[in-house]
């Protein structure tokens, strides 16, 4: 049994988990854990917030948490989901959306950003950076991407879709 | 009123639960393998929003019941479903105007419910608007290309509009576990949306060359656990393990 470790301990190395889905960014990066602190009882506790209310990632996003709080010494930590305030794209921090885009998947516009008028309408190609972009099925391998493709270098590529 | 608020969370995550199940029986089937994946991933939203739903259905009513428990352990009359959700497929223009009229009206409603004042319930209605949002884009953009697109197809989607019209005017009855809701500032009704959500799905329609159908029956029934005839195959199809191995985890 390993003494428990501090709060902030924890909460970095919650933060550094991979996303299941898309491991390529930590849970941190993608915005979803809203806050590690002590609850009333005293014991540690995480909120996380759910990309998507039906996202399958759910259940083994709250079990790495609960590994997580094992491991630092806090095995009555209680991991949380918490509806509210909804998960954004716009919670995805600078670094994640360059990992993202480092990884063929293109990152989100910000949510209020107006739709850019060119040629295309999609997202700039991670591949070549052409802005002639696609739209070619709203709904990708997982709930949060679709897949454009670039009338430039001809790849289809992932969008995480901004919500 | 909590019990009041209870029903309404059930009854909505029934229409999202039963219309997410109807939807699984695309997989495999649609007509192509984008297709296959927009249904599936809008199956997998409802589902996540019915799981949302009947959680809390369960804490507000106060008998502790697990989403499952709503799910898997309780007979079709206990299922307050409209009968719009479960409508059997038919063919893919049906299941578009189907998604049509539903996703419209869920962005509205929980658009006005995202204010209510039950903070969880509030919660997830903001979240599940944003997502029916992306579901209601899907079938605005099939409605409009098969309106467009041959005779064929816009007979089929005119079709599909006339087929499930006369069940749309269910999802925005009043009665009086909803009047009371709304009167207590629990809830809105969703009887002051009709008129809106006719004419943001009238626009659609207009854009795709189709008419608004002006039926001469209405449905009713679902609210109150009356169910059709194809609802009784699609609920022993959900339960049909957990009824084989009660209380199984895998």
């Amino acid at each position: 049994m390993t003494d428990p470790l501090p709060t902030d301990v924890v909460a970095a190395r919650v933060c550094d988990l991979p996303d299941p889905e898309l491991p390529v960014v930590s849970l941190g990066e993608l915005g979803v854990i809203q806050r590690v602190s002590k609850a009333v009882d005293g014991h540690l506790e995480v909120v996380f917030t759910p990309t998507f209310l039906g996202c399958p990632a759910l259940p083994a996003i709250a079990e790495a948490i609960a590994a997580v709080l094992a491991e630092c010494g806090h095995p009555d930590g209680k991991v949380r989901q918490a509806a509210a305030p909804a998960w954004s794209t716009d919670r995805i921090s600078a670094a994640g959306r360059r990992k993202l885009a480092e990884h063929g998947i293109a990152p989100p516009r910000p949510v209020n950003a107006p739709t850019p008028v060119r040629l295309g309408l999609g997202a700039p190609c991670p591949h070549c950076g052409s802005a002639a972009t696609r739209p070619h099925s709203t709904f990708g391998p997982t709930r949060c991407q679709s897949i454009l493709r670039c009338t430039a270098c001809g790849e289809t590529f992932p969008y995480l879709a901004t919500v | 009123m909590t019990e009041d608020a209870a029903l309404l969370a059930s009854r909505l995550g029934d229409d999202a639960l039963v219309l997410g199940q109807r939807l699984c029986q695309w997989i495999t089937r649609a007509p192509t393998i984008e297709e296959d994946l927009a249904l599936s991933n809008i199956a997998l939203d409802l589902i996540g929003h019915a799981r949302a739903l009947l959680t809390l259905a369960g804490g507000l009513d106060g008998t502790g019941r697990t989403e499952d428990d709503f799910a898997f352990a309780r007979s079709d009359r206990e299922f307050g479903n409209t009968l719009l959700a479960e409508l059997p497929n038919g063919d893919f223009a049906v299941t578009i105007a189907r998604q049509l009229v539903y996703s419209h009206y869920a962005v509205l409603y929980y658009e006005a419910l995202a204010g209510a004042a039950l903070p969880e319930l509030a919660a997830v209605a903001a979240r599940a608007a944003t997502e029916a949002g992306y579901h209601r884009r899907h079938a605005d953009g099939w409605t409009v290309r098969l309106g467009l697109g041959t005779a064929e197809s816009a007979r089929r989607m005119q079709a599909g509009l006339d087929h499930v019209w006369p069940y749309t005017t269910e999802l925005f009855d009043e009665d009086e576990v909803v009047r009371r809701l709304d009167e207590a500032g629990t809830a809105p009704s969703p009887a002051p949306l009709h008129a809106p959500w006719q004419e943001r799905v009238g626009e659609v329609v207009g854009q795709a060359g189709l008419s608004l159908p002006t039926p001469r029956w209405r449905a009713h029934g679902g609210r109150q656990g009356l169910h059709s005839e194809a609802f009784g195959p699609l609920v022993a199809e959900l339960q049909s393990v957990q009824r084989q191995f009660p209380g199984g985890t895998w």
